[in-house]
């Protein structure tokens, strides 16, 4: 962990001096120490954790819309992990009428994955490595419960993250995707609960309002299906 | 004609306007060169100019006009489920799940209606009374209150009209507080739309499937309602490349063009979803 946070500093010093105006002795200085900071880093990588992958932690930065972006592609990331598991294995007491909409929405989801992963292109976050070991996946209340988390999450985080959103363009993207979540939130509650689609608490009684959460909110209810470090700065 | 009472006129209804006049110095600079050489027969004329580029291209649709609209939709869309839930004659929704979904969904239209009313204050249209309304569409589903089945596709195309209706007006709230209220709607009419699909599909039991999303129609079109008469309401919801990235096989993946369209809804603007709204809108009480 240490390490990862490291080299996460050090990349975002990297960063910083590169956007920086920098005379030419001071970055051939800096880059000389940098590379050697990165090796001592990786090294450390091999010994203690078993590999040397440099995206083994993913940085969130809310200063700007990619860090939005990214915020989002971390979910669409989770989900379609979750879902690809669901899809190839379903639960035996899953009809078929369900083992259908789980196909449909696995490529929902895979397709919002890979749009923020072309969409973002060099901006993007790494691979995120996940952890389902609190799911049965054999179980149909574990699977529909990890689902409708999962979706009403989604609902939750897009819109609470909408108002961080400058750009129009991604702003509509956004909510090109929230409103599919919300289908398959509103799906898989009636498959939990029938007629709990827009139910209390998740859609407010009083107001009809749906949830808008928080970034952190969001990623800590999430960390438990992530194993990758998730840094946020400038929340 | 004196210009000055007339921007003092216009400054009742806009505080800004001599904001919105001063930093278009050109457009003053012009119009004040024009006076010199025009007749007076000509000045209106004129003045349209200088206001056309005083607000010009880059009006705002002010954040009122917005859940304006917004208002006008939800009490559309309440007057629609109350009626059919309160009528002297309701509307024969099966008992049990059927009928508890629907007082839900009226329930919701109803909140939200009184959400946006409370937001806008004074500013808020006139209420839109059920007689005001026409949800045979003059004619088109003379059955709507009376048959179960008409009921609920004319829902299924109230509540995909208003998850487009917002996405469409989202663009103009863009850093606005309101906003994340505008998209908590959203969300939930979504949900609606999701249920009564479902609602839909057990009524066809094994006739017809009507998926949760907004899927291809059975001739590969966009209306995947069944419902020919609503296809201004799919109109263009079969887009499959997003932001200049083909979503169909995206990345070597199996994302069929089924799913492509399924996974992005698409937004309507204000104009498209006004027609759509006024084929319920009485003669003469219709939004424009």
């Amino acid at each position: 962990m240490k390490n990862t946070e490291l080299k996460i500093k050090d990349e975002l010093q990297e960063e910083s001096l590169f956007n920086g105006s920098l005379g030419r002795r001071s970055f051939l200085q800096y880059a000389g120490v940098s590379a050697a900071g990165l090796a001592l880093v990786a090294a450390g990588c091999k010994k203690d954790r078993g590999y040397t992958d440099m995206n083994s932690g993913a940085t969130l930065d809310f200063k700007d819309d990619f860090g939005v972006l990214n915020y989002a592609y971390a979910l669409e990331q989770l989900e379609a992990a979750f879902y690809i598991k669901v899809a190839s294995a379903p639960p035996a007491s899953f009809s078929a009428a369900e083992k259908a909409y789980f196909q449909d929405i696995q490529f929902h989801e895979i397709a919002h994955r890979e749009f923020f992963k072309n969409a973002l292109s060099t901006a993007a976050i790494g691979s995120l490595e996940v952890d389902f070991s609190s799911i049965n996946f054999t179980d149909r209340a574990s699977v529909l419960g990890a689902a409708m988390a999962f979706e009403d999450l989604g609902v939750g985080a897009y819109n609470g993250a909408g108002i961080r959103i400058s750009n129009t363009t991604y702003l509509l993207l956004a909510g090109k995707i929230v409103s599919v979540e919300a289908r398959h939130a509103a799906y898989i509650r009636d498959l939990v609960s029938p007629g709990s689609f827009a139910t209390a608490p998740q859609v407010a009684t009083a107001t009809a309002l749906d949830m808008a959460l928080a970034p952190d909110v969001v990623l800590a209810a999430a960390g438990k299906y992530i194993k990758t470090k998730i840094n946020v700065i400038n929340l | 004609m004196n210009i000055v009472n007339i921007l003092e006129e216009i400054e009742k209804v806009d505080g800004e306007i001599y904001e919105r006049l001063s930093p278009r110095r050109t457009a003053m600079k012009d119009f004040f060169n024009m006076g010199k050489k025009i007749s007076l027969a000509a000045l209106p004329l004129a003045m349209g100019s200088l206001f056309q580029k005083a607000y010009g291209q880059t009006t705002p649709t002010s954040v009122t006009d917005v859940l304006n609209f917004a208002l006008s939709l939800e009490y559309l869309e309440y007057n629609f489920y109350n009626h059919a839930l309160a009528a002297p004659v309701p509307t024969p929704i099966p008992s049990g799940a059927p009928l508890a979904a629907i007082t839900l969904i009226r329930d919701h239209e109803l909140a939200h209606v009184n959400l946006l009313k409370g937001a806008l204050g004074a500013s808020a249209r006139a209420p839109i009374p059920y007689s005001d309304t026409d949800f045979t569409a003059g004619g088109t589903f003379p059955t709507v209150f009376s048959d179960y089945g008409t009921f609920l596709a004319v829902a299924q195309g109230f509540e995909d009209t208003g998850v487009r209706a917002y996405k469409g007006q989202a663009g103009f709230l863009v850093k606005n507080a309101a906003l994340t209220t505008a998209l908590q709607i959203h969300s939930v009419e979504a949900r609606h739309a999701a249920h009564i699909r479902g609602m839909r599909t057990a009524l066809a039991a094994g006739s017809a499937v009507y998926k949760p999303y907004v899927s291809l129609g059975a001739s590969g079109q966009a209306n995947d309602s069944g419902v020919p008469q609503v296809d201004a309401v799919y109109a263009g919801e079969d887009l499959t490349v997003q932001a200049g990235i083909n979503i169909v096989g995206i990345n070597g993946t199996a994302v069929t063009k089924a799913a492509a369209v399924e996974c992005f809804d698409e937004p309507l603007d204000r104009a498209a979803v006004i027609t759509i709204a006024n084929l319920f809108l009485m003669p003469g009480k219709k939004l424009s």
